[in-house]
Order: C-alpha cells, then sequence, then structure tokens
C-alpha cells in the first residue's frame, strides 16, 4: 500500500468513500416500511395498501441511469424525451447565451481595462447590474423578447457577462508596463499590439473570468428552465417532480453535476493553455 | 556636436513636486554621440539616467529640448532605436526564439518566416545561445540566458541607435562579465552605435568608447565626457595592465565619489553650450609629464 502513488491511494479512498456512501443510503431507504396488517376498505380507497412515495435506493437510480443512458435520444412526445435531447438544449441555451456575452465582454473588457475615463463612466451601470439575480430580470425578458426560448438565453447571457467582463478588464489594465514598451518600440499599431502582446499577457485572466462565467451560468440554467419550460434538464428536474418520480429526479440531479463538470474542465483545459510563468 | 549622428540638445525634465511647484530632475543636458560610437552614462541614481534614455527610446517626452537623430527630431517610439531593459521584458509566453522573431518581423516585415528565423537563430547563436535553449520559454531560463536573449533581439533588429538600460544590472558578477564580452563582440562586428547606463565603472571602462558622468539631481547635468584610451579589442584581464586604466578608473571614481556631489543643484548659465566638458586620460604618451595619476588632462 506505502508504495502505490498519492494519486492511486487518493482514488482508493475516492472508492470506498462512494461505496461506502451508496451502502448507507441503500439500507437507510429499505428500512421505510410500507403500513402492513389488514386495512379497512376506506384505507383501501384512499390508497394507504400502495407504497409511500419515497427517496429510491441507489440500485433503483442506477436501474434508471441505465435505461435512460443506454436509449439517450429517444423522443416520444413533448413530456417524454431522452436524457440527452434535454441535456442538448441546455447546453446549446448555455452556449449561445455565453457566447454572446463573450462577444460583448470580451471587447468591452478590453475597452475598460484600457482607459481609465471609460473605467470610470461604466463601473456605476456594472456595479448595480452585477448583483442582480439573473432571473430576477425574467419577467421583463419575457414580456420584451416574448419568447421563452430566447428568454432563457437572455438571462444566461446577462448572468455570464460580468465575471468576462470584470475579469477582461482586470487582466488587461494589468499587462506590465514593460511589454507595452516591447510593443510600442517595435512600433506594433494598436490592434496588433493588444493581439500579440495584451491578449496573452491577460489571456490567463480573460479564461479565468470566462471558466467562472461558464459555472455560473450552467447553475442558473437550471432554474430558468424550471420557470420557462419546455425542453431542457432544468424543465426534466421539475417535471420528473411533478410526476413524483424521484429516482428521474435524483439521476437528472447527478447527470447536471456530470454535465457542469466537464464545461468547467473543459475551461480548465483552457486555462493551462495559456498560462504563462514570469 | 550639432552634426553628430545623434545629438542632445538642452534637455531638461521637471514634475511637479505635489506641492504646487515644480522638481527639475536635470536641466540642459546636452551631449552628441557619433555613429557607431558606444557611449556609455555614469551617475547616481535619481540623476534622471532612466529619464534620458525613456526620451532617446521616445517612450517619454522631456519638458524642453530635442533629440535629433541623423539630423532628423525624434518623437514617438521607433524601430530606429532598440531597447534593452533592465529586466529582459521578454514576453513570458513566447519561447527564446519566437521572441527575437517576434521583434526581426516587426523590422523586417517584407521577410519571409523562413530568412526571419534564420536571421534570428545566427544572432541567438552570436550571444551564445544554440540548440535546444531557443525553443525554451523565458522562465525555464537563467538570469543570463534571459538577458542573452534580450540582447540578440535587440542586435538582430539592426536599430541605428541602441538603448541599454543597466543591462547586467541584475546578474551575478560572474554571468556579468561573460556576457559584457560576448556584448563586444557582437558589437564590435557591426557599426552599431550603443547608448548604455550602468552604475559599474569597471563595465563601462571595458564596454565604452566615452563615458558621459551627470552630477546629482536635482538639477542634473552631464558634467564630463571622458574618452577611454584604451585600445581595442579589449579583454577583462588585460585592460588592467594599460597605464591609463587606473588613470580613468581613478577620475571616474573620483567624480562618483566627490565632484558629483560638489557640482550638483549648480542652475546652469545661459548662454553656455551646455556641452559636458571633454577629458582625456593617455598615460601612454606623454611619458613626461609630472602630473599626479589622480588628475585629469583637459585637451
Amino acid at each position: 500500500m506505502d508504495r502505490l502513488s498519492e494519486n492511486k491511494r487518493a482514488a482508493i479512498w475516492s472508492f470506498a468513500l462512494l461505496l461506502v456512501g451508496l451502502l448507507v443510503w441503500e439500507l437507510s431507504i429499505s428500512t421505510q416500511q410500507v403500513a402492513t396488517g389488514e386495512l379497512t376498505e376506506y384505507e383501501l380507497l384512499t390508497g394507504a395498501g400502495t407504497a409511500k412515495a419515497g427517496v429510491p435506493p441507489p440500485s433503483e437510480v442506477i436501474v434508471k441511469a441505465w435505461e435512460e443512458l443506454s436509449n439517450p435520444f429517444y423522443d416520444a412526445g413533448p413530456n417524454d424525451k431522452g436524457i440527452g435531447i434535454q441535456i442538448g438544449y441546455s447546453i446549446y441555451r448555455v452556449l449561445t447565451g455565453y457566447f454572446l456575452a463573450a462577444l460583448i465582454a470580451i471587447p468591452l473588457g478590453f475597452l475598460i481595462g484600457m482607459s481609465s475615463v471609460a473605467y470610470k463612466a461604466l463601473n456605476p451601470f456594472i456595479q448595480v447590474l452585477r448583483p442582480i439575480s439573473p432571473l430576477a430580470w425574467m419577467p421583463l425578458a419575457l414580456f420584451i423578447i416574448q419568447d421563452s426560448e430566447a428568454s432563457a438565453i437572455f438571462v444566461i447571457f446577462i448572468c455570464s457577462i460580468w465575471p468576462m467582463l470584470l475579469n477582461t478588464a482586470f487582466g488587461v489594465a494589468g499587462v506590465r508596463e514593460d511589454w507595452v514598451n516591447v510593443a510600442r518600440t517595435h512600433e506594433l499599431s494598436a490592434l496588433k499590439t493588444a493581439f500579440t502582446v495584451v491578449l496573452p499577457a491577460a489571456a490567463p485572466t480573460i479564461v479565468t473570468g470566462m471558466r467562472i462565467s461558464i459555472g455560473i451560468a450552467w447553475l442558473v440554467i437550471v432554474a430558468a428552465e424550471m420557470l420557462v419550460g419546455g425542453t431542457g434538464i432544468g424543465y426534466y428536474v421539475w417535471n420528473e417532480w411533478n410526476n413524483l418520480d424521484l429516482t428521474s429526479v435524483i439521476f437528472s440531479i447527478l447527470m447536471i453535476g456530470v454535465v457542469g463538470m466537464l464545461l468547467d474542465a473543459a475551461f480548465g483545459l483552457l486555462q493551462r493553455r495559456v498560462a504563462y510563468v514570469e | 556636436m550639432a552634426n553628430a549622428f545623434l545629438s542632445i540638445e538642452r534637455l531638461t525634465q521637471k514634475y511637479p513636486d505635489g506641492k504646487g511647484g515644480e522638481f527639475t530632475v536635470f536641466e540642459n543636458a546636452s551631449f552628441g554621440i557619433e555613429k557607431g560610437e558606444f557611449v556609455c552614462i555614469l551617475g547616481h541614481s535619481g540623476c534622471g539616467k532612466s529619464t534620458i534614455m525613456n526620451i532617446l527610446a521616445g517612450l517619454s517626452e522631456p519638458t524642453t529640448g530635442v533629440v535629433k537623430m541623423d539630423g532628423l527630431e525624434v518623437s514617438g517610439p521607433s524601430l530606429d532605436r532598440g531597447v534593452v531593459f533592465q529586466n529582459y521584458s521578454l514576453l513570458p509566453w513566447l519561447t527564446a526564439l519566437k521572441n527575437v522573431t517576434f521583434g526581426v518581423a516587426a523590422r523586417f516585415p517584407d521577410w519571409t518566416t523562413q530568412q526571419v528565423e534564420d536571421h534570428s537563430i545566427a544572432f541567438l547563436d552570436k550571444v551564445g545561445l544554440s540548440g535546444d535553449a531557443i525553443h525554451r520559454k523565458p522562465s525555464q531560463l537563467s538570469g543570463g540566458m534571459r538577458q542573452r536573449v534580450s540582447i540578440a533581439r535587440a542586435f538582430a533588429n539592426e536599430p541605428k541607435l541602441l538603448l541599454l538600460d543597466e543591462p547586467f544590472g541584475a546578474l551575478d558578477a560572474l554571468t556579468r562579465g561573460t556576457i559584457q564580452e560576448e556584448l563586444l563582440k557582437v558589437w564590435s562586428g557591426t557599426d552599431q552605435t550603443v547608448f548604455m547606463i550602468t552604475h559599474d565603472i569597471d563595465e563601462a571602462i571595458l564596454l565604452a568608447d566615452r563615458i558621459l558622468l551627470m552630477t546629482n539631481g536635482p538639477l542634473a547635468r552631464v558634467a564630463e565626457s571622458v574618452e577611454i584610451t584604451i585600445p581595442r579589442p579589449r579583454v577583462r584581464t588585460e585592460i588592467v595592465e594599460n597605464p591609463n586604466y587606473y588613470a580613468i578608473r581613478n577620475h571616474l571614481v573620483q567624480f562618483l565619489g566627490k565632484r558629483s556631489a560638489e557640482l550638483a543643484g549648480q542652475p546652469s548659465v545661459e548662454d553656455e553650450t551646455h556641452s559636458p566638458e571633454p577629458i582625456r586620460i593617455d598615460k601612454t604618451r606623454g611619458e613626461a609629464s609630472n602630473a599626479p595619476m589622480l588628475q585629469a588632462v583637459k585637451i
């Protein structure tokens, strides 16, 4: 055991914790009892004979997961779509809103980072708009845009813009004077300086902002879809709650976690690519 | 002096002193540099050496005065004036080679990628960097290697004027010695004009054709221009044998130790040329002279 690397030991521990957790969960569920003994006709009529809806044991969740994941893209009507389709809708909304936000936040962040006048002029707006819960925009968005799909995208847009905007501005403002001087002594144009010196210098900070934004966007999409309905993983969770299908609810919660982790990992990879050591 | 390749005419730099008044760092600094000349400037901290360098580089503007190169007034940074910064200023996300090609590509936009790369590799080779090292990022190089890259970048651009801002200040003494010799090697093959700031008297004597001496600030000025009468090629271990070496060195030490303070703070008189007083110390001729070792011989 001592000869194993740190990573291997950690993996063994993780696996053991998972097993213990699942076991405790499984055991605690199976002790929940349905009503036993003779029932009166009245009790039978009111449904006391059927099992009470309860939190399902992990074994059921695993069976459900297998079932859903083995056929993720089926479409059997508006209320019965595969998990792959639901997640696909959510990712589509998140990425659309997110990239629209990046398209505005990064150039604007450059401007704010380079000009202290622009920073001072825009700062009050940013400070007031930033703390607003993205869902608070929903009624206004629904009224103005008149389209639930676009409103959900707008909510993602508005929640992902701030970390990217502020981090870009911060990164650009913090580019070392020496590097800008190198660009100046080489007579680089403003555009060339922005792309060959300022952008790579600020990239780690910008990508950190992008990583924070994608995390927030994924948090918000679930809530937004619960409100707008129709499709998406958030809608799926709420729909399964209405169906009182807790197995599906737990399964979809886990899926939300996994997708969020993958999105974060993708930006983690990007972050490592643009990182540099001074 | 007005006809020199580079002429600095009555530069004055003033800053607000924070109490509504003005603080004059240096006043009426005037001197010239000939083409192909290697000039060092020596002076205490705060006399405005770095400010003069930034003005020559075009990175900052003097309060008054002009800098002319080839008869044309200098304004703003230009590829004609290369700078080696004290802290190397390499772009950390690029490899050593890319840091050099970055500059070369900007200087020679018509060249092909291959030409740019060959030219860059040749200059990196001149400062003793080749093979695997040129594909490493600055963070994977030692301080000395980083400064070599920085010097290669500046020389590869073949600027009309090369400005070195205390390039060896952050290096240990042994590395400094090696790179000084490499700098001499790269420079001697060209007719590159070099203007260098340093704090190191021995370094200045080894490298320079002429040393400009500044008095202490505020109201600093360029007081003397000392010719280094030691023949080239110079090697560290040999120049100390030259009879002029210690004479010049003593003169510089005396100036920095005593006279830079005595001469400080005197507002310059109008209607003067403001040129530094030329000093020539040569012990190899005029052996008959009974002048004491320490005394400057004016010409």
